[in-house]
């Protein structure tokens, strides 16, 4: 019987991914369930802080020191020893990753070396005699899959927000690691490292998002946007007319060619709801949108649909949050 | 300059009527296929490259059912060279494992400095087979791409990858492979001469026995996943809509998001 493991990516400054703590939390559950070892790795020049803070979620930890994690592109490095302990003496059932940029690269590399299937994009885990089965939602949330893997054993990319990170009742134990074999991957210098004005964190990790489309008008108008999120706590989203038209970075465009996201609340300012959006947003918790079009389609599919001027409501509805919160 | 782009002939995803067949695969004859989104991205980044370096080619490669060519002759029009379209009754039902090792396998047969896919194909979501196909042929890897810079003289090519907090500039030594996202601008519409050359563009046909490749391990008969179930989601309630003053407007979503404890 194989153990889970959990593969944590790089997170800020040296730390742990949020989505790999989530990742954690849900292979903690299904250790539980199914009898078997949950064994975090962390792979990075100093895997330390990412090690320990991983600990507070899983038993064991395997922090391997790898200097070329520092200067390389991350997926390349990492999958070079992940395959190598997984095709050593002790393979494991599972191995999860998150599935974003770096758990997708990691994914993709690892089956390669491993042989291993992936199943993706999963929205809930759990248990059964044949191994893991797994929830996704598929076809922009039109239909929902079961799926498993046919040899019991694979790779699973987790979505953002499947769980809440919880910490377990006591701290597990960091153990330093190494693999036998290494980069067998070639690996990928990281020349530079850019940081954007008004980046903010991942936006499938927020649980609210305030989203605005063509009806902003212009990148002034997502001033509105901005502050709605800022006044709720979330972050901002876009369709992407609004990203082609260079209103708001690409990294925050929802739909088809976008992110995928579920948050507990989506407000949505001046969209319309066409298909390549609600692709991308249609299984969120909850949807309320503001638009001045009675007929637009996302009032087919909004829990509360406002008509009217998304600059005016919007505004009313950041003084009454305001005065809410005062 | 020779860069391969691949191709995946997806159902419209703007059909909404994507549905799986009684086998838990994906139904492809359901609705007509469209070149996947991401794909044209990388595609559209491919021909400006060639544009401004004066010369080189674009090959398409595709793997998919016998149906593809009415899709690649779309990409074709865009503006690349030829097409090669791996194709073989065995390889229907094929899952990530498959496919990447098939793709690596047909990449193989071609020459290149560069592999193009979209960073993600909008029927699978899954974004792992560009990754799994470089790890197969031991190239370098520079995904979730920007902006692609090659350097010709030097044999190197440097990506601008979207981070958490911006990009990253990556950098490697020719051949990679590079996945590629919307970021690297919008693609350009196939003119009507482009419509007219694509009708004589050559597209070749592979089947696996073309290929070197294990076959053993390729194919549904080896997927190492399947779709055990599958349910429609829970129906949303009916949407509560309000007019009003603006004032009434906010006033409701409040209540809403309080009723909700959002806030």
């Amino acid at each position: 019987m194989g153990a889970l493991w959990v593969v944590a990516e790089p997170g800020a400054e040296g730390g742990l991914a949020r989505i790999s703590a989530e990742a954690a939390t849900l292979a903690r559950e299904l250790g539980s369930a199914s009898g078997r070892d949950v064994i975090g790795i962390v792979i990075a020049a100093d895997p330390a802080p990412a090690a320990k803070e991983l600990a507070t979620y899983l038993p064991v930890v395997w922090a391997i020191r790898e200097p070329a994690a520092g200067e390389h592109a991350w997926s390349a490095v990492a999958a070079g020893h992940i395959a190598a302990l997984a095709n050593g003496g002790e393979p494991p059932d599972v191995i999860f990753v998150g599935a974003g940029a770096d758990g997708r690269d990691l994914a993709g590399a690892v089956s390669a070396l491993t042989g291993l299937g992936v199943l993706v994009n999963a929205i809930a885990v759990s248990w059964t005699d044949a191994g893991p089965s797994v929830e996704m939602s598929v076809f922009g949330g039109r239909l929902l899959t079961t799926s498993g893997f046919t040899g019991g054993r694979g790779i699973i990319t987790v979505r953002p927000n499947v769980t809440t990170a919880t910490p377990a009742a006591t701290s597990g134990k960091v153990e330093p690691r190494d693999s036998a074999t290494k980069a067998t991957l070639p690996a990928v210098s990281v020349v530079e490292q850019v940081s954007e004005a008004g980046a903010q964190a991942p936006i499938e990790e927020a649980k609210i998002i305030v989203a605005g489309g063509r009806g902003v008008g212009g990148p002034d108008g997502f001033g509105i946007v901005e502050q709605l999120a800022e006044q709720l706590n979330g972050a901002v989203g876009a369709t992407r007319a609004a990203v082609d038209s260079g209103w708001i970075p690409y990294s925050q465009q929802i739909g088809q060619t976008g992110k995928i996201v579920k948050p507990d609340l989506y407000l949505a300012l001046g969209i319309s709801g066409a298909i390549q959006h609600k692709v991308g947003m249609r299984t969120s918790g909850a949807i309320v949108a503001v638009n001045r079009d009675a007929d637009a389609p996302i009032a087919e599919f909004a829990d509360l649909f406002v008509v009217g001027d998304l600059f005016e409501v919007g505004n009313a509805l950041l003084e009454q949050l305001r005065a809410r919160s005062g | 300059m020779r860069i391969v782009v691949l191709v995946k002939p997806v159902p419209d995803p703007a059909s909404a009527g994507e549905r799986l067949g009684p086998d838990g695969r994906l139904d492809r004859a359901a609705v007509p296929a469209v070149v996947n989104g991401n794909d044209e991205y990388v595609l559209e980044a491919a021909l400006k490259l060639i544009e401004a370096a004066g010369e080189g080619e674009i090959t398409l490669l595709s793997m998919a059912p016998t149906t593809a060519p009415e899709t690649l002759r779309k990409a074709l029009a865009m503006g690349a060279t030829r097409a090669v379209h791996v194709t073989d009754p065995s390889l229907a039902g094929s899952d990530h494992v498959s496919t990447a090792k098939v793709l690596a396998a047909a990449l193989g047969t071609l020459e290149y400095d560069m592999v193009f896919a979209g960073i993600v194909s909008s029927d699978g979501v899954g974004g792992v087979v560009p990754a799994a196909i470089a790890a197969h042929l031991g190239l370098p890897y520079l995904s979730y791409a920007a902006k692609i810079e090659p350097d010709m003289g030097n044999r190197s090519v440097r990506v601008r990858r979207i981070s958490a907090t911006g990009y990253d500039v990556l950098e490697a030594p020719l051949p990679v492979v590079i996945g590629g996202t919307q970021a690297l601008g919008e693609p350009r519409y196939p003119s009507l001469k482009g419509i007219m050359a694509a009708r004589n563009k050559e597209i070749v046909t592979k089947s696996l026995a073309d290929l070197d490749v294990d076959t053993s391990g390729i194919g549904g008969a080896a997927a190492t996943t399947a779709v055990l179930d599958s349910r429609l989601p829970p129906a949303r309630a009916a949407t509560e809509v309000v007019r009003g003053t603006p004032a009434e407007g906010a006033a409701r979503i409040v209540d809403f998001l309080a009723e909700r404890r959002l806030i």
